[in-house]
């Protein structure tokens, strides 16, 4: 087949510019604007000044909303691969023939929208919500508990929603791995154990690694669970941003957090890329 | 035998206790969607369409969902006609910097949505151009377009092409070897891209809150509207609605393509 150099551009330059002017060009912007001058009148002044860095690790309030969101989004990242690798084991080595059924039903919380998820907690955890009145009806307490507006409570919402990353994560991993390698583990003396511990558990790292990165930028990234489930001390970076952007329309301090935001992501994914490559997730949303 | 047994039994139950958190409280929103009471919660006394008929009654709601219909078909529609020659081009061609820019197409997965939605408001802003239902479109297709991408990629690879090169031979010109042959071999994959780009179009809240204004509401925008006042069984109803809808899509979808496929 011959092949014209100008062809694959020509095939490109739709997304190329697509992705180039709604994302390349837009982040360079915020970066540009958090160097800005808010006027008391709300107007934004061009400039270049480090004010609104500085704003920022003034005193301890903005820092420690960055220290949680790290500590919150770490929080979730443990608790979705101890909750997650199990069941991605289960679905590897499960010789059901529902297996299939079982899968399509850990997919299906994609589907349903990310609010409808965090929201739904409220009916489990609120003052009348379904815990409250099991425990209540059982006699176990004698009014309701505080569950929701806490960080369990946000903590419940994140896992809801990245749980299915995780274990899709892991399942991937698990299901590359040769099965014969287990079996020959078996053959030469190992146990059950043994074997998964040796053998399989090793091989599913790279599964892991991908699961745990997407878990913990994606709960960077979110202000949802917080804002719903959350109480006023539950406030993520996400959030602040959101409250900057949308509450008091202060542009240039919205990018700067903005900007300190996707600087950290940034240099997990890239250092992450560095030693482990990133295909490993790309290839689960396949 | 013996003990791997009951340790294989453990992991059944474990994994049946995360299907229960998982879906516990879906099944909650569904239940009380049904309460007739002002305040929707547990014990339920009853069972009504009560808010259900409320939902259809009210003029917002049902505009919040025209918009979504309308903005998560034309998102589909649009990021799986940009995202099928740049899949051609990366499976089927040679070029510098291809795989830097395969990477640069995948990074809205990567972008946090907050940033996302922060960094193209501003943008806008600074084009003087106010909020529209054409911001709402352009940034639902830079979301979605990662993911249409790789699903068409991944079954691009498995087209062989020896199909094109053959209706080459046979006198076909580029085009109509596209159009004839990869085209319908790539169908299910553009089905699938499409469903997908939809259904996240549809569901989504993040970055839609920055770009949505009162006039362009979509659905997640309206649901995270009503919520300022508490939890209402009128919520739960709309919420039914959207979990009916989005889950009915893809396993219609699932089941119909392969109705089709054991038909051929």
């Amino acid at each position: 087949m011959e092949q014209k150099a100008w062809k694959p551009w020509a095939l490109l330059a739709p997304s190329l510019s697509a992705v180039l002017f709604l994302l390349v060009i837009p982040v360079c912007f915020i970066i540009v604007y958090s160097f800005w001058l808010r006027a008391p009148t709300g107007a934004d002044i061009p400039a270049f000044q480090f004010g609104n860095y500085q704003r920022f690790f003034a005193d301890f309030f903005y820092p420690s909303i960055l220290i949680r969101t790290i500590r919150v989004a770490l929080e979730t990242v443990a608790l979705c691969l101890l909750m997650g690798y199990i069941p991605a084991y289960f679905f590897y080595r499960t010789e059901s023939r529902h297996k299939s059924i079982f899968l399509i039903l850990i997919m299906l919380p994609f589907w349903i929208s990310f609010i409808i998820r965090t929201l739904s907690w409220i009916n489990i955890l609120g003052d009348t919500g379904l815990l409250n009145h099991v425990l209540l009806r059982m006699g176990i307490i004698s009014e309701p508990l505080g569950l929701l507006y806490n960080e369990g409570a946000v903590l419940m919402g994140l896992i809801q929603y990245l749980l299915p990353f995780m274990i899709l994560n892991v399942y991937v991993s698990l299901e590359g791995i040769d099965r014969s390698l287990v079996e020959a583990a078996r053959s030469l003396g190992s146990t059950e154990w043994q074997a998964f511990r040796e053998v399989v558990l090793p091989l599913s790292l790279p599964g892991v690694s991908a699961g745990c990165l997407l878990v913990f930028v994606l709960t960077a990234g979110t202000y949802l669970p917080p804002m719903i489930l959350g109480g006023p001390g539950n406030d993520m970076i996400a959030n602040l941003i959101f409250k900057r952007v949308i509450g008091t329309l202060d542009w240039p301090f919205g990018s700067a957090i903005s900007v300190i935001l996707l600087g950290i992501l940034g240099t997990i994914v890239y250092t992450y890329n560095r030693y482990l490559g990133i295909n490993q997730i790309f290839k689960t949303f396949q | 035998m013996k003990p791997l047994l009951t340790g294989w039994n453990l992991i059944k139950v474990y994994t049946f206790l995360v299907y229960i958190f998982m879906f516990a409280p879906i099944v909650a929103v569904v239940i009380l969607s049904f309460n007739p009471q002002q305040f929707g919660s547990f014990p339920m006394e009853g069972f009504s369409f009560r808010w259900y008929i409320r939902l259809a009654q009210n003029d917002a709601i049902l505009m919040a969902f025209k918009n979504s219909m309308i903005l998560g078909a034309l998102t589909s529609i649009v990021v799986t006609a940009v995202a099928i020659p740049a899949a051609m081009a990366f499976v089927r061609y040679e070029f510098p910097f291809k795989n830097a820019l395969n990477t640069l197409l995948l990074t809205p997965i990567m972008i946090p949505e907050v940033v996302l939605g922060v960094a193209l408001l501003l943008f806008i802003r600074w084009l003087q151009q106010p909020k529209s239902f054409m911001l709402l479109l352009i940034g639902h297709v830079v979301i979605t377009l990662p993911y249409v991408l790789l699903v068409v990629q991944a079954r691009l690879v498995g087209i062989k092409r020896v199909y094109e090169e053959a209706a080459l031979t046979l006198g076909a010109n580029p085009f109509q070897t596209f159009w004839e042959v990869t085209f319908p071999l790539l169908m299910p994959a553009i089905f699938a891209g499409m469903l997908f780009s939809f259904t996240i179009s549809f569901d989504d809240v993040t970055a839609t809150l920055f770009w949505a204004t009162a006039s362009n509401q979509t659905v997640p925008v309206k649901i995270f509207g009503m919520l300022r006042n508490s939890i209402s069984p009128e919520i739960n109803a709309l919420g039914t609605v959207m979990i009916v809808l989005t889950i009915s899509i893809p396993l219609l979808a699932g089941y119909l393509s392969r109705r089709f496929s054991k038909g051929v």
